[in-house]
């Protein structure tokens, strides 16, 4: 009696779980489908299989610039967001080890200021930093999006990073220092190759959220040859306006492609980097 | 520990934290002393700073009324969606942690409009979905005849699509929720079913009590995220924060005074309101947390 109960109840969860998971899956599946309609079916077919299928979409879209293409966009978005994770890697796990590792005076002090820094809202340091690269002439290259990644000024990683290093055992370093390591030679003989997971989770994030993001982006570069893929999608809104959603949904369609395939290669990492740090999407 | 390798250590440590040291104090210790500097001061730019003493402040709150509205719609938008959006999560991570078959895959559908949410194509999407001739109109008339509103350039419904998109990003909140939920006994619900306590009383003695640190962590974050939204918001509006006000938010109104208007000083003020109002939103959060947020061992967040 007990056992069919719980069936019942499982599958009315189930039930109501597919359905809800369908309604919200809903939009993206129809912008998918969408994306291969002619232009007139996406304002009278709400239905997920296209009626009409064809890439000319794809092909107008990517061609919406004149002088460019989605493909200029793509390389830069992708220069940028690679770049991103190189450089939150080295630097990032450079300062977390040194946090989380070695003993020297005002470790704590520093550590509370690079604390204090996680929470910041990034407009604090907004127009400065603008007037900085604003008078370095690095207003309208990738610079600005590139070279603090060098810099560790992802707090938001130096502290997941630290949190996974100090897990790892310190027999781990004593041994190696009785072989005759450096703290130098610990930290890439040992410390980075048993912290694989945590690195990766660094770099998955890192990618989704530079590839994501659209504030610095609109700031910092303002031609089309320097454009990256969430400012060419914008340029559909400000020029074409509602005329050309078909070129819109497919290029939405390709700038989504890289974090789905990065999300459904690390999956695992990702999950469990959001539930064990807390990490959000 | 020997001399030589003290001094080693510190030797590592100032090396390691080299770039670091450079991004901490040139790209946001530098900046923000500057921005508070700027913040009393008429800048644009090309021109140097003029001091204007408060002038930027005392004009925001009495002569304004953007900036009003854009406080208005920010908290508007943080009061509603951050509720639903947390309801939303914790109501499915419960669904899914009865012994349910195939979590894994209820988990990565829930989760993906998080994985996509804050993305521009996304938020084009919105726009199309909630415009005059989009997908929900296209529902309402054909199941419903209803004819509906352009919502996204509707004054009154702008700011609830943006509402509906930040719910439907529950997934991240959810998966949390659900690492949280995974982590209290079984034993506790064994032993009050024992007691003959009905679900809901397990709900409100068991699991929100147990589950309030995790509450807590994601009620902080979402939070903080809500104020700072800014990309759909952008996208909805063509840059302009329309219809009217309706979807000005409070870093979308910076980023038009600050890089449209060139008022980079008022820009660094409304920063600095912002920090303010963020710091004593999550003092209040941490100061309520002592009468709602339950620690096991008695500890402190």
């Amino acid at each position: 009696m007990r056992f069919q109960d719980t069936r019942v109840k499982h599958f009315f969860i189930h039930l109501f779980m597919i359905v809800a998971g369908i309604f919200m899956l809903y939009p993206i599946l129809w912008m998918f489908s969408s994306s291969l309609k002619p232009e007139q079916l996406i304002f009278t077919d709400m239905g997920l299989w296209p009626r009409a299928a064809s890439l000319d979409n794809y092909i107008k879209g990517w061609h919406v610039v004149r002088g460019t293409t989605f493909g200029q966009f793509f390389a830069n978005s992708f220069f940028i967001s690679a770049f991103a994770v190189f450089g939150n890697l080295i630097t990032c796990s450079m300062a977390a080890y040194v946090f989380a590792r070695i003993h020297f005076p005002l470790r704590s002090f520093w550590f509370a200021l690079m604390l204090s820094t996680i929470m910041l809202p990034s407009h604090v340091t907004l127009v400065p930093q603008y007037a900085i690269f604003h008078y370095m002439n690095w207003v309208n290259t990738f610079y600005p999006l590139t070279v603090p990644r060098l810099l560790a000024t992802d707090a938001f990683f130096i502290f997941l990073l630290v949190q996974f290093f100090r897990g790892i055992p310190r027999e781990i370093d004593e041994s190696a220092t009785i072989d005759g390591c450096g703290p130098i030679q610990i930290y890439y003989r040992m410390i980075l190759p048993l912290s694989v997971p945590a690195l990766i989770t660094t770099a998955i994030f890192t990618f989704i959220w530079s590839w994501d993001d659209f504030f610095s982006h609109l700031l910092y570069l303002n031609t089309a040859d320097k454009f990256t893929v969430p400012l060419g999608l914008r340029l559909f809104v400000d020029s074409e306006g509602e005329s050309a959603w078909g070129s819109v949904f497919a290029m939405s369609v390709l700038s989504l492609l890289p974090v789905i395939i990065v999300f459904f290669i690390f999956q695992r990492y990702i999950v469990e980097g959001i539930a064990t740090q807390g990490i959000k999407g | 520990m020997s001399m030589s390798l003290r001094r080693k250590n510190i030797f590592t440590a100032y090396l390691f934290l080299t770039p670091w040291f450079i991004g901490f104090f040139g790209l946001v210790i530098g900046p923000m002393i500057a921005s508070l500097y700027l913040s009393f001061t008429e800048y644009r730019l090309l021109t140097p700073p003029q001091w204007i003493g408060f002038d930027n402040y005392v004009k925001m709150f009495t002569d304004d009324y953007k900036y009003i509205d854009s406080v208005k719609v920010t908290l508007k938008f943080m009061i509603i969606a951050v509720p639903s959006q947390l309801i939303a999560a914790l109501a499915v991570a419960m669904l899914l942690n009865q012994g349910l078959k195939g979590i894994g895959i209820y988990r990565t559908a829930y989760y993906i409009p998080s994985l996509m949410g804050g993305s521009v194509a996304v938020a084009l999407l919105w726009k199309q979905i909630f415009g005059l001739e989009g997908l929900v109109n296209q529902v309402l008339d054909r199941f419903f005849g209803i004819q509906g509103y352009g919502w996204v350039s509707h004054p009154d419904y702008a700011v609830y699509t943006l509402i509906i998109l930040a719910t439907w990003q529950f997934g991240a909140s959810m998966v949390i929720f659900l690492a949280g939920l995974k982590q209290i006994p079984s034993e506790l619900y064994e032993a009050a079913s024992v007691d003959g306590a009905g679900k809901v009383r397990k709900f409100f003695m068991i699991t929100l009590p147990l589950l309030s640190p995790v509450l807590f962590f994601n009620t902080v974050i979402e939070t903080i995220k809500a104020v700072q939204i800014f990309t759909p918001a952008y996208i909805i509006s063509e840059g302009t924060g329309g219809p009217i006000t309706a979807t000005l938010f409070y870093t979308l109104y910076l980023y038009q005074q600050g890089f449209s208007f060139f008022n980079m000083g008022y820009a660094s003020a409304m920063a600095w309101i912002l920090v303010l109002a963020l710091a004593i939103l999550t003092s209040l959060l941490f100061f309520s947390s002592r009468f709602w947020v339950y620690y096991e061992y008695g500890g402190k967040p």
